[in-house]
């Protein structure tokens, strides 16, 4: 019972008075992910309205080094698996991502739609891509995050959790992926 | 160098007028601007996706591969209290705090290895004067999810090389990295991931899944091979196999029984995962061509018949994922519990009525075909969704059943009889 009540404590704490708490811890990642849930910087992927449980398991994969990139993997390392869950609930509830503005190219924009559903992309994101549980939002998310990303997965130096994506990219052309991510960078 | 160039030139050349031309055939439609709902059919998928034979309907989009959290539950958040076993029987937890607990073997003294397949690690769960102590023995490997022991020493399966660490229960605490012993294996991320165990002829048996759904596929894919403890001597075993993620031989006929996991998106019902029996080396088990002993595959299997394959003995379920399985010799349960297998159903994402996330046990005929399959050990499936997925089975020497589970990071043991632990 007295646990029960000290963790009832911990976790009101953490989302009433330590709101301003989480804020504060979060500034550094929102300088480069964006205050908003927008990233503004270049191949830095925008987080907000990203599913808990996938924002969760990126974490942790970068604080076990699964997932590599150093800046990421430093921030992580002292995270708590409590920190973990916390980090990835706040993610989840920042303002989703602004897709990117701007007179879109619509043969472009067709070869980019035609591949996601050929592909059937909305299998797992969801067909408004704002994905589920640990399949991420990749709605608006940035097109260089997103090109990079695909590439990665598809010549595995991005370790998936599990093999999904990479599977997946087997059968997608190096050459498909530029239109898929512009296609999903404006997707509304 | 003006080779070099000229002949990049006209690689550029080429796909400038590739571009144009697709360019131009996309500009034949309406291009629309990009929003919800506006999904005009679909190209056919491309030979080998993952997806083929998904239709293009709602149902069939809220299904998807389900990944476990991260962050293994702690041991008082289990599910204990919802795992049923039949009358008589007890389940406790074992141990837990392992992320991803997938494989289990054991050693001489007692010592239970754990593998893993989404982390880096694996584990042992030391027995210190009745207390279980969980220590990570080796990390830093890529989805080691096969452990085997033999004779002191302890076999990793890493998605594409076979490592092991001698005396290792003697190096517990501070144990050497794994040495390679054999690393002749495709590096596909899908189907692996590999179950091992060493057979009744001291060969060390490790499977080659299919690298994908359903794909017509090299010589190297699709089987399973075994080898000397060196790694030495390996040849194929067995061939037309999907994805066997456990394996074990009848202790009385030392036949090779083997899960194989059927492909996804065919239909909600079919086909179903297989049990196999290999009677000998080289069998053909059908797999891209043939599933579960009597569909002949709609697209691959044109042109093949069933009865040129081996049919499976037992059938599992569709999209169940029976995975480890293990026959039972112990005497602890009651004697008709005596040769069964046990067999872990990780449990279905590619049905909408989830179904498996249970450990049955298979009953066989004299003639080592299936006689009948009932659940054993249930509740890991609440309200279609997952409050654990049990991964491997493996006999203790006491007699006694562990059960993995990938979901919480946890190992359970089921006994029979008066139940021993005071209540909590």
């Amino acid at each position: 019972m007295r646990k029960l009540a000290i963790t009832v404590a911990l976790a009101s704490l953490s989302f009433s008075a330590g709101a301003e708490t989480i804020q504060e811890r979060a500034a550094p990642c929102l300088a480069c992910h964006g205050e908003r849930g927008t990233s503004e910087t270049e191949n830095t992927p925008s987080l907000g309205g990203q599913q808990a449980p996938y924002a969760l398991i990126q974490l942790f994969m970068f604080r076990e080094k699964l997932r590599v990139f150093e800046p990421m993997n430093e921030m992580a390392k002292s995270l708590t698996d409590d920190d973990l869950r916390t980090f990835s609930d706040f993610i989840a509830a920042l303002p989703k991502p602004a897709p990117t503005a701007d007179a879109a190219d619509a043969a472009r924009t067709a070869r980019g739609q035609a591949l996601a559903n050929q592909n059937r992309c909305n299998t797992c994101h969801n067909p408004d891509y704002s994905g589920k549980e640990n399949v991420p939002r990749i709605a608006a998310q940035r097109e260089d995050y997103l090109a990079k990303t695909l590439a990665e997965y598809k010549d595995n130096t991005r370790h998936g959790y599990d093999a999904t994506m990479a599977d997946v990219m087997q059968t997608v052309g190096k050459d498909q992926i530029g239109d898929l991510a512009y296609y999903l960078a404006r997707f509304r | 160098m003006m080779g070099l160039s000229s002949a990049s030139r006209s690689l550029l050349l080429a796909g400038v007028v590739f571009t144009a031309f697709t360019v131009a055939a996309s500009a034949q439609q309406p291009a629309s601007p990009p929003a919800a709902g506006a999904a005009p059919a679909a190209q056919p998928l491309p030979p080998g996706s993952p997806l083929i034979g998904r239709p293009d309907g709602e149902a069939a989009a809220k299904l998807a591969p389900v990944a476990p959290p991260p962050i293994p539950a702690q041991a008082d958040k289990l599910p204990l209290a919802k795992l049923k076993v039949p009358a008589g029987f007890n389940i406790e937890v074992y141990a837990s705090g392992m992320t991803n607990a997938r494989s289990l073997a054991q050693s001489d003294k007692g010592t239970v290895f754990v593998g893993s397949r989404l982390v880096d690690k694996v584990y042992a769960i030391a027995d210190k004067d009745g207390k279980k102590a969980v220590k990570v023995i080796a990390s830093g490997l890529y989805r080691p999810n096969g452990v085997a022991f033999k004779d002191g020493t302890l076999y990793i399966a890493e998605l594409s090389k076979v490592s092991k660490i001698e005396k290792i229960d003697e190096n517990l605490d501070n144990p050497p990295k794994p040495t390679m012993i054999y690393d002749k294996l495709p590096k596909d991320e899908a189907h692996g991931w590999k179950f091992i165990a060493i057979g009744p002829d001291n060969k060390l048996y490790v499977p080659v899944g299919q690298p994908g759904n359903n794909v017509l596929h090299d010589a190297d894919h699709g089987q399973i091979r075994r080898m000397n403890l060196d790694g030495s001597g390996a040849e194929v075993y067995a061939v037309g196999v999907r994805n066997t993620v456990g394996f074990d031989w009848n202790p009385e006929t030392k036949q090779l029984y083997f899960t194989d996991n059927g492909r996804d998106w065919l239909s909600e019902t079919v086909p179903e995962d297989e049990l196999n029996r290999v009677t000998k080396a080289g069998e053909d088990f059908g797999a891209p061509f043939c599933y579960q002993g009597n569909i002949i595959d709609q697209e691959l299997g044109w042109g093949k018949d069933c009865k040129n394959y081996t049919a499976p003995v037992g059938l599992m379920g569709p999209h169940t994922a029976a995975l480890g399985m293990r026959f039972y010799t112990g005497s602890m349960f009651p004697k008709q519990y005596k040769n069964t297998i046990f067999v872990a159903r990780h449990g279905s994402w590619n049905k909408s009525q989830k179904q498996g996330g249970d450990v049955v046990v298979v009953k066989l005929n004299k003639d080592g075909t299936v006689k009948s399959m009932e659940p054993f050990l249930t509740g890991f499936l609440e309200d279609n969704k997952y409050v654990g997925r049990p991964v491997d089975v493996m006999q203790l020497k006491d007699g006694s059943l562990l059960v993995s589970d990938d979901w919480n990071g946890a190992v359970y043991r089921i006994t029979y009889g008066k139940q021993k632990v005071a209540a909590k």
